[in-house]
Formats: C-alpha cells, structure tokens, sequence
C-alpha cells in the first residue's frame, strides 16, 4: 500500500448533487460517482484543481489558509504570487495593491520578483553545469512534479532541484525579519498569496526537500473579498509604486518565464495538463532529445490560470504584459552574489525527488498480466462510449475497478440489460421447454 | 500460443496518418505502466515501439503492431504493407535515410529510426521484401 498523501482539496459530499462534471474534467481520472456522490481516489489525484473550477455546487474546496489561521504567528510575512496583480485593473501599480495587503492583516509583503531574478540566474548555472539526462523538467508547479512522480517516475531525476521562487523569497524574508524583530524564525509566519491549491500540497510536503520555508498559503480567490475593497481605500502616498516587483519578475505568472529569463538553447514551454501529459508521453519515446530544457504548467497558460483566480487567464496575461512595461527592466540582482550563495548550495534542494507510482493492477507481474487480460476481455463487452452512467471516467477506467473489485458489473446499463434481456430470453425457453405454463407433466 | 500468462493486444496503422501518429506508443506504455513494469524497460519499449511506429506512419500503407507481455518479456512485432526495404545493412547505418525533405521539415528521417530500434531491443530481427512489406520482431527482457 503507498503511503497516504497530502491533498488539498476535498470533496464535500453534503452538497455534491452527483452531476459528473468533476469527474469528466479529471485528466488523471481520479474520481468516481458512487450513490450519487463524487468521490476522489487519493493516489490517483495530482491536486491540479481542475475539479474545483467546474463544481457549481461548491461541493470542491480548497485546502487553504484562512486570515483567521494567521492569528498563530506574531509576524506575518505575504508573499505574493505574480498573478495577484493580474486581478485588478492594470494600471494599479503593484505599490497600491501591497498597502491594500498590509491593511488586510500582513506585517510587511516580500516581492517575489528579486527571487525570480536569482533563481533565473542559478537555474542557468545548473543546465549549463549539468552532465545527466536531458531534458530536464521544470519543477516550479507542483502538480507536475506530482504528475512525474506518480505517472512518469522514470523522470524524477530530470525534475530540476533548483528551489522555486516563492522558497528562495519565504527564506530569505524569514532570515531577514527575524533579524530585525529579534523573533524567533517559528514566531514568523511566510505566507504565499496563492493562485491555485498544488501549492499547499507543496508546503505540507515539498518533493526535493526536507520541509518547505513556507508556512501556509491564502488563496487568491478567498482574499479578493476584503483586498478590492481595500485597495480603493489605499490613499496614502505609497512610497514605492513598484513595491520591489520588476518586468522580469511578474512574467513569471505566465508560460515561458524561464526560456525567456535563462539563456539556454533549446528549451520548451508548455501549459495546461492534457498538453503537458502528452509532451512527458513524447518524451518518454525518446521524441524530444533535442531539448535540454523543459517548462511545465498544469494550470492553462500558467499560474495566471490558477483555479483560484478570479481573472480570466488571457485577460491577466494582457494585463501583466501591459504592467510589466511600467515596472523597473532588467535584473535586480547582483549575478555575483548569487553565484556565490549558489556554490553555498543556497539554491538547491536537500533530497531527491521521490517516485511514487501509480500502484499496479496486481503486485505481481503474472497477477497484473492476467487482471489485465480480464480487462481487456470485460472493455470488448462494453458499449465504448464512456458515457459515465456507471460513475466512472470512461468505459476502461470501469473495466479496470469491475477487475480490480471495487464495483460490480451490473453498475454498466448496457452490460445490465443485456444480461436481463438474456435472462428473459432463458426464461422464454424454459417456458416453450416445459409447455404451457398451466403445469402438469410436460 | 494463447497461454494465461501472456497478454496480446493488437493495433492498427495507418499509413501517412500523422494525426494519429504516436498514439498506439502512447498505448503500449500505458499498459506496461498498469502492469507495474519497470520504469527502464518501458522507457526502451517506448522508444523502439514509437521509432516502429513512425516508419510504419511514414513509408507503409497500413501495418499491423502486437504487443505480447510476459512475465520474462515485452516484444512488439511490427508488419507492414508497404515498399519494403531493399539494402537492409544500409537501412541500418546511423544518418542513413530516404526520407523526403516534407518529412525531415517534420523531424523525422534523421535516419536514426533502425539503429534505435536495435539500440533499445535486447533482440532485434528485421525481414523485408521489396514492394510487398517489411516485418520486425523487437523485444525487451522485463528484468534490465
């Protein structure tokens, strides 16, 4: 049995009203529809949260942190992901949306974008340093690292072991009040502005490392509520309109940050699951040796299409690139220095990716090759439609848990019916067998 | 031949349909991944099962793949109705390739399909008749 992981999302089955539509958007078909209520398969969920955006019964909820939770910590750090700024009106400068923060509840609020610089920088150290197999995998979304782990563990050692942004940001931050407070670090609480839930998954227990620097994360959706009310509040003159963020720090929302940040030949971006899915199949038959590097985002076009978002992602694409014009260009950090605390190993993760597999249909491989030819036998018998009446994804996804014993046959309608249409038919025969049904001997 | 210890699942091809190019690779791995494969040996599967494919899709009209799994071993025989090929040795030469230029502007015909092939099978045999079809037996021991 694998170990039992951290998930954040849940399923409340009080309000699910068994409509599917969660459990056709799954790209990793992890949930069924047993007496009228979804349900998710734990070792098969990647916390993408593709779920939580089609739910209209607010049935799927996210794991994240209230403002309430915060009350724990005597200093709250708001670490701000690039895509919050993509939620308002695009001429805010990021300045008025930080005040907005901090009247909120959050001590101070760290830019992300000088950690974006520095883990550019050191993410090129890396690829040009590195000497094992390519392509390397980007490892900044952590539903993808999950996809890899559980779907694709021949690639947990491409998975790039430079730390993300927001960890680099949420230490530093940490290191530097604690200084200046005389706070011990576990008073201090960094908390991610988040676009999507993967990233709580990413915090409770983060691939590569021993624990995350993070200390929760507040969704960006939950947060809108009091933060647009109070960035029309925002009056006083704020000091710095950028609030630390640059042009090359916020692309980092959207697809393509690093090919466009790291000189390195030959890299690929690619978002939305469905699409990442097939770039790891294509890699896995050896189609993309060409490439050295590669960007993966589970949400579509990037962190901006983050389940919880409010804006449209193409919208808050226009709207950071519009941003981006007005903010400070170039590299805020000194490249020096970074390779300095880079050769510290600063920038690395201390463990290596885990492989978790998605575990077989039997534990023994003569097991498995007969469970699977019983399969393939039930699926021949099936209509192929996958029309879901069963609670299941699609008709192999059902042929797979008849197999494996976790519903009966008769769950299908049509193999239902056919098997009663028979029954009929027996009947009917038995009855021309014996004569007329007024008994006596035949 | 239909022993229980051995699963059999056969897949059509065809010929120039790029769309649809790739997904029977796709299929195959997905199977050895519920059969809880080796990581190593679907990978080397993949690759041969995917460059077989490929040649089908791009030289053949139609063409057959059976996949055979094993407790001991995958193998992937691969039969087409095609061209065939007339100097096998010389099919087998790294960079050698009679892919036409449409093709190469797709990323194929960089004439490393044959010699990957053999490069990831633990046995390799290719038989071919000129105008008739070319047929390949590929396999893969399950232990690396």
């Amino acid at each position: 049995m694998p170990a039992q992981y951290h998930h954040s999302i849940r399923f409340m089955p009080d309000k699910c009203g068994g409509c599917m539509s969660c459990m056709r958007s799954c790209p990793t078909a992890a949930v069924r529809v047993r007496d009228g209520r979804a349900m998710k398969l734990d070792d098969r969920c990647i916390d993408c949260g593709e779920c939580i955006k089609v739910c209209e019964k607010g049935a799927i909820v996210p794991l994240t942190d209230h403002m309430a939770d915060l009350s724990k910590f005597d200093y709250v750090i708001a670490i701000p992901s690039a895509a919050l700024y993509a939620q308002f009106d695009e001429d805010l400068p990021p300045g008025i949306i930080v005040a907005a923060l901090q009247r909120c509840g959050f001590n101070s609020v760290e830019p992300l974008s000088p950690a974006c610089d520095s883990v550019s920088v050191a993410t090129e150290i890396f690829l040009s340093e590195y000497r094992g197999q390519l392509p390397l995998i980007s490892s900044y979304c952590p539903t993808v690292v999950r996809l890899v782990q559980v779907k694709y563990p021949e690639f947990v050692g491409q998975l790039l072991p430079v730390l993300t942004p927001r960890e680099i940001s949420a230490k530093d931050a940490k290191a530097r009040i604690s200084a200046e407070t005389r706070l011990p670090a576990n008073r201090i609480g960094a908390i991610y502005i988040t676009p999507c839930p993967a990233k709580i998954v990413a915090i409770l227990e983060h691939p590569g490392m021993t624990n995350s620097y993070l200390d929760g994360a507040v969704s960006i959706a939950d947060l809108y509520q009091t933060l647009a009310p109070a960035v029309s509040r925002v009056k006083e003159a704020v000091a710095r309109m950028d609030a630390g963020e640059t042009a090359s720090g916020l692309s980092w929302a959207f697809l393509g940050a690093l090919p466009r940040s790291v000189p390195v030949e030959n890299t690929l971006s690619v978002a939305g699951l469905p699409n990442v899915i097939r770039i790891l199949d294509d890699i896995t038959k050896g189609k993309l040796r060409r490439y050295s590097f590669i960007e993966c985002h589970a949400c579509p076009e990037g962190c901006i299409g983050g389940c919880l978002t409010v804006e449209n992602p193409y919208v808050a694409r226009a709207k950071i690139v519009k941003l981006r014009q007005k903010l400070p260009a170039g590299s805020v950090v000194e490249r020096k220095e970074v390779e300095r605390s880079y050769r510290k190993g600063s920038f690395l993760m201390n463990e290596p990716f885990a492989s978790r597999p998605l575990r077989p249909m039997d534990e023994n491989i003569s097991g498995a090759i007969a469970k699977m030819r019983d399969r393939d036998q039930l699926i021949s018998e099936l209509p192929g439609i996958d029309c879901g009446a069963c609670g299941a994804p699609s008709c192999r996804a059902f042929a797979e848990d008849v197999i494996l014993g976790e519903v009966g046959r008769e769950s299908c309608t049509f193999l239902w019916q056919s098997e009663l249409s028979k029954r009929v038919e027996d009947l009917a025969r038995m009855v021309q067998l014996q004569g007329p049904l007024r008994g006596g001997k035949p | 031949m239909d022993s229980p210890e051995e699963l059999e699942s056969v897949y059509l091809v065809a010929g120039r349909d790029f769309i649809n190019a790739g997904r029977i690779s796709t299929a195959i791995m997905d199977v050895l991944k519920r059969l809880g494969t080796n990581p190593e040996v679907v990978r080397r599967v993949a690759i041969a099962s995917y460059e077989a494919e490929m040649n089908v899709v791009m030289y053949a009209l139609r063409g057959k793949i059976s996949l055979r799994v094993n407790p001991r071993m995958v193998t992937i025989e691969v039969e087409d109705e095609g061209p065939g090929i007339e100097d096998i040795d010389l099919a087998m030469k790294e960079g050698y390739s009679t892919a036409t230029p449409e093709m190469q502007e797709m990323g194929f015909g960089a004439g490393m399909g044959l010699p990957n092939i053999m490069k990831h099978a633990d046995k390799f045999e290719i038989v071919s008749e000129v105008s008739k079809g070319t047929r390949l037996f590929i396999s893969v021991n399950q232990s690396a």
